[in-house]
């Protein structure tokens, strides 16, 4: 983070709400030196305009529709150098207990000017709120991955996700459209998605409801099963320890 | 729909431990007594000897089943209604037998006495026990005021700090209609902290409604769109205060709130057949980011709906493909003056 003005970025989405904030950092101007580069409706309006502009600290409203304050805060700690975040709230008793557990700042709308001017001071010096903080937080898992390429961040519908494949560092995350890879582990990616998706391999898990059949290939006397998936083109096998998922799944 | 009349009044035992309840089984006990004496007496001057008689074994056997009871109050409270009623006169009768027992040997005699009084005692105990339910169930309605007051509706917090934000948003760019909003805010507010216990008008409701939304709007904008179809609303029923008012703050939490599009909100009105439809409609989606909160607004409803019109009045809710409704039917009561 640049030492010298402060570059803002407000995420709400409701209108009255950030020209509330506005008025409020205007307040503050005389005291520290600062710049709104952008405002958003919501998470993924937000994600756009980090690609574009660069923000130092984004003032992040916590109740957001399709994806709240919580998620974005997830998926902003991917970026090389993740902006600072105060979140902001009206009314969540589960959510400050949260914020106070995990120190993390946050205002109280209707917000006042000496407690924005005082995060704004202390955002220089204050720590990232960690992912796993963030995870704990969210009653539900996230309904989007995200990858980071070249300081932007991808978000990816866990619904379009055909299949997720373990790589050395990596997991390859397998849409319709293309391949993103994800700083992540597989094992947790399964426990935060049990319904979601099924283990074919010690290296791979399959969308449930991407898998269109299976099929018995024999080479060598030996026989393995492969997945069939909608999407592409793509057959994967089938590990012989969870054959039994063919019988499983093959049945509905 | 889960059944209408679960907060009927339910029989129960009188608590033994209530001073009040002993004094009046004391009372009314002694004057069985004195009825029976002068009864039992030839003429009225010798009914006093015959008292005498009667209370040396009514006294004992009363303060003893009295101080039996009291001990095992608790106990016959967690008992089912009737098996409570035949536990205290099994408790009552095996009492006058020992006693009976204690004063007069075990004799012929004794077996004469015992089965007068083994008749005579639960008679007495039935009586009294019927008559401390029926005392209940007449003092039941003043527990249904209670419990009315109680149920006022209320307001999320969430609205509310939501709304005085976006008024403060308002202030230095468009300060009449900061005015507006506060004015509307305050009016809603009068309202929900007011004395909700009478019906009033659903044409004042409804006003109720149009402030709530008007300053909903006011943060939320054009994702709230707002149908009104109250043309042929019978102007003058009565319903209960803030009936449709929390459904629709539901509405926006879980309908609108959650997405990005806008969605609309469809608000119904009309009589039928001497009842009243309010048919509430709001988009839903299944993902369900929002859930929670909303069955208390709703079970407060109906139980406020029960107390003022009982089973006429019912209240269901259908979740459709992309939608959710409410429909509230209430009987067409009119207002006398209006």
């Amino acid at each position: 983070m640049s030492e010298g003005v402060l570059r803002i970025l407000i995420v709400d989405d409701e209108a009255p709400a950030r020209a509330r904030l506005r008025d409020v950092l205007a307040d503050c101007a005389a005291e520290v030196a600062f710049r709104i580069v952008g405002e958003a409706a919501t998470a993924r309006a937000a994600l756009e305009l980090l690609g574009s502009v660069g923000a130092d600290l984004i003032l992040l409203d916590v109740r957001m529709p399709e994806m709240d304050g919580i998620e974005l805060a997830q998926h902003l700690q991917k970026l090389p150098e993740p902006p600072a975040i105060v979140f902001t709230t009206a009314y969540d008793a589960y959510a400050i207990r949260a914020f106070e557990v995990h120190a993390i700042d946050y205002l109280l709308k209707p917000i006042r000017t000496a407690r924005l001017l005082d995060a704004l001071e202390r955002v220089r010096s204050a720590h990232a709120p960690t992912v796993q903080a963030l995870r704990d937080m969210s009653a539900r898992a996230p309904a989007f991955l995200s990858a980071q390429e070249r300081g932007r961040i991808h978000l990816i519908p866990v619904d379009e996700v055909i299949y997720l494949k373990a790589e050395l560092k990596y997991v390859t995350v397998r849409t319709a459209e293309r391949e993103y890879l994800i700083e992540d582990a597989l094992a947790r990616l399964e426990q935060e998605y049990p319904d979601h998706f099924v283990r074919v391999h010690r290296n791979c898990l399959i969308a449930r409801t991407a898998i269109r059949g299976f099929e018995r290939k024999s080479a060598d006397g030996e026989s393995q099963w492969l997945v069939l998936v909608n999407g592409c083109e793509e057959k994967i096998a089938i590990s012989r320890r969870q054959h039994h998922i063919v019988r499983e799944l093959g049945r509905q | 729909m889960p059944s209408i009349n679960q907060n009927a009044y339910t029989s129960a035992l009188p608590n033994f431990r209530n001073l009040g309840i002993l004094l009046r089984i004391l009372l009314i006990v002694n004057l069985c007594g004195i009825g029976a004496a002068v009864l039992r007496a030839p003429t009225l001057a010798a009914a006093w000897e015959e008292l005498i008689g009667i209370s040396a074994v009514l006294q004992p056997l009363l303060i003893v089943s009295l101080l039996v009871l009291v001990v095992l109050s608790r106990a016959l409270q967690r008992l089912p209604y009737f098996l409570g009623v035949a536990a205290v006169i099994a408790i009552v009768l095996v009492l006058t037998g020992l006693l009976t027992v204690f004063m007069f040997g075990s004799g012929r005699e004794t077996v004469g006495v015992f089965e007068r009084y083994a008749v005579l005692v639960p008679l007495t105990t039935g009586m009294l026990l019927a008559y401390f339910n029926l005392r209940g169930r007449a003092l039941s309605p003043a527990l249904a005021e209670a419990r009315l007051q109680a149920l006022q509706a209320r307001i999320r917090p969430h609205f509310l700090y939501n709304s005085i934000n976006a008024v403060l948003s308002l202030i230095r760019q468009e300060p009449r209609r900061a005015e507006t909003a506060l004015e509307d805010l305050a009016d809603l507010f009068r309202v929900v902290m007011g004395d909700n216990r009478e019906l009033s008008p659903i044409s004042r409701e409804i006003e109720l409604c149009r402030q709530y939304l008007e300053i909903e709007q006011l943060r939320l904008g054009d994702r709230l769109r707002v149908a009104w179809r109250v043309d042929n609303m019978p102007r003058d029923a009565l319903v209960p205060p803030l009936v449709l008012q929390p459904l629709l703050e539901n509405a926006v939490y879980h309908g609108i709130e959650p997405r990005v599009e806008p969605g609309e909100i469809s608000i119904d009105i009309y009589a039928a057949r001497n009842q009243v439809h309010a048919v509430l409609r709001n988009p839903y989606s299944h993902d369900g980011t929002h859930h929670g909160g909303n069955k208390m607004a709703l079970n407060n409803i109906r139980e406020r709906l029960q107390l003022h019109f009982d089973a006429e009045a019912t209240l269901e809710t259908r979740v459709g493909e992309d939608t959710y409704q409410v429909h509230i039917i209430v009987p067409y009561v009119k207002a006398k003056a209006l």
